[in-house]
């Protein structure tokens, strides 16, 4: 029984004159890690900034665990449970891992200005919550040793760890990762499916943008392609990889 | 009497409080790369409503010691000025926020006219003495003198900064601030509300604005409507000389400016041979301005650091 988490249809987002999004529709299931390829410019990205709050799209639905989510901020969108990380790393440089952590779960802790000041017993406890879990969330993407360090010292590979657990602190149901494997080693790579591959186990649906293909296919449920801002396919990695709309997306020519 | 550990003892006293007014500037400039040329109008503001809540006291015979009646001035100067920074922050630069930087600039000096003006029909355009209600015990430390009420300015800016460290290190809100000055964008994606983020930044700044206002007020004996105008380009320039932005670097930009001109106040007259005298002291500031723009621009403490766009 499969239950649908996030639904959008009818999505449209013009940048100018340029059609970036025509009529996307795709639904992703709880549990599932959700794939989505393309050329480059095919609008991958547009879609998962739509789908995370930073654009607003011109025309469409999204519900998302039946919530409408058409049009809300970003902020709203994290706290009705997506959380994303970022093609080019975002992180807050200067900060340390263990601190970018503890801003992740801003948007689900309480204490305000005056907690903050006089910091009454309670402010106190949420405090040390909020650090236990951080230290948690660093340990579960295995860089715990790295806590003190500051976010931009870290390498490639444990900066993209570092903001999965700045996403996964926002207590997501759905995490949308774009290019996590970008520039990274056969070894780092398949860390990271196994990372991805955990995530899923406990129970956070996984929305990937990835140019790796092979480890696309090994890794996805299911698979959505995009082209010239159009879905042209979608379904289990076997079929999407043979469609020839697909192929013919990626090579350029129909096959015979 | 030692004039040169006096005029150190002097420089760091005043440059204490440059120090506690460049955070203001520093702090919002940390979190929104604007220059709240305001700032300065904050700290006169916070002297004048201080002095007129004493003289008030005072006025109507309330038998309190000299400190209780400063508590109480300040009690009303900082809440006053606290506001005074939310709407300032609301009114003249909200509106601006995706607007070139130079908008916010130019609103920035207007708000510091409107103040000034304001302050003068309120409180006239002569110079307010401040009551004379403190303690003037003189301590002396090796041939040098201080006063208790230096003392005071001392310990208490020292207490703020240790506050202000842990507030912006350590607790909740100042990680939400560090998060919101390094990338409002993401903070934001965080569940950082970045607006109330912004009203707080001044709102803190303009709380210890007033504290220095009162301070300024206090070590000179008077108040002035224009007294912002100098005493926040000072600050202004403290925050520039120890790396915009960065808090650590305010305080030693204050500190380092209030040594530099109080030396320069003492020894000004003997170097050029009586052609310049102390009163030129002002120049030292912006002397110490113009070198820093021109070998470090980045400050002492700043980094150097890609234009963010």
């Amino acid at each position: 029984m499969t239950e649908v988490l996030l639904s959008i249809s009818g999505i449209n987002k013009r940048f100018g004159g340029l059609h970036a999004l025509s009529g996307v529709a795709l639904s992703i299931n709880k549990g599932e890690i959700y794939g989505l390829i393309g050329p480059n410019g095919a609008g991958k990205t547009t879609l998962f900034n739509v789908l995370t709050g930073l654009y607003q799209p011109d025309e469409g639905q999204f519900t998302f665990n039946g919530k409408d989510l058409f049009r809300k901020k970003p902020n709203v969108v994290v706290e009705a449970g997506i959380a994303r990380t970022f093609q080019n790393i975002r992180l807050f440089a200067n900060m340390t891992a263990l601190e970018n952590v503890m801003v992740g779960q801003h948007v689900r802790t309480h204490t305000g200005v005056i907690g903050a000041v006089f910091r009454p017993p309670k402010a106190r406890a949420e405090e040390a919550a909020i650090t236990l879990k951080a230290e948690t969330l660093l340990a579960y993407v295995g860089i715990a040793d790295r806590a003190e360090e500051l976010a931009r010292n870290l390498s490639y590979g444990d900066q993209r760890r570092l903001e999965i657990a700045r996403a996964l602190a926002t207590n997501p149901q759905l995490l949308a990762l774009d290019e996590p494997a970008a520039g990274m080693n056969p070894k780092e790579t398949d860390d990271l499916k196994k990372l991805m591959e955990k995530i899923r186990d406990d129970g956070v649906t996984i929305l990937l943008i990835e140019h790796d293909v092979k480890l696309m296919m090994g890794l996805c449920d299911r698979i959505a392609v995009l082209d010239y801002g159009k879905k042209i396919a979608e379904g289990i990695p076997e079929l999407v990889k043979n469609d020839p709309k697909v192929i013919e997306a990626y090579l350029g020519v129909a096959p015979e | 009497m030692d004039i040169f550990l006096q005029q150190i003892i002097n420089g760091l006293v005043i440059g204490s409080i440059y120090a506690l007014i460049a955070l203001g500037y520093t702090m919002v400039y940390g979190i929104m790369q604007l220059i709240n040329f305001a700032h300065g109008e904050v700290v006169m503001i916070g002297a004048m409503v201080t002095i007129t809540c004493i003289n008030f006291l005072l006025g109507h015979h309330f038998n309190l010691s000299g400190p209780a009646l400063l508590l109480v001035g300040l009690l009303m100067a900082i809440p006053v000025s606290m506001v005074l920074g939310y709407t300032i922050e609301k009114v003249a630069y909200r509106p601006l926020r995706r607007a070139p930087r130079l908008a916010p600039l130019i609103t920035a000096i207007g708000v510091s006219i409107v103040l000034q003006q304001l302050a003068m029909l309120i409180w006239g355009r002569n110079y307010r003495p401040f009551p004379a209600i403190l303690p003037t015990e003189v301590y002396s430390i090796g041939g040098a003198s201080i006063t208790q009420v230096q003392v005071a300015i001392v310990v208490l800016t020292l207490l703020l900064m240790a506050g202000m460290y842990f507030l912006i290190e350590k607790t909740k809100m100042g990680r939400a601030m560090r998060a919101t000055a390094q990338n409002p964008e993401v903070a934001k994606l965080m569940g950082v509300n970045v607006n109330h983020i912004i009203s707080m930044t001044f709102v803190i700044g303009s709380a210890l604005g007033a504290m220095a206002g009162v301070m300024v007020a206090a070590n000179y004996d008077q108040a002035h409507a224009y007294m912002g105008f100098m005493i926040g380009l000072k600050a202004f320039t403290a925050a520039v000389l120890g790396g915009i932005g960065n808090l650590g670097g305010a305080v030693l930009g204050g500190l380092l400016l209030g040594v530099i001109e109080s030396l320069g106040a003492g020894y000004l007259g003997d170097l050029t041979g009586g052609v310049l005298g102390s009163n030129y002291k002002d120049i030292l500031a912006f002397v110490v301005l113009i070198l820093v723009l021109v070998f470090r621009p980045s400050g002492l403490m700043g980094e150097r650091v890609a234009e963010r766009a």
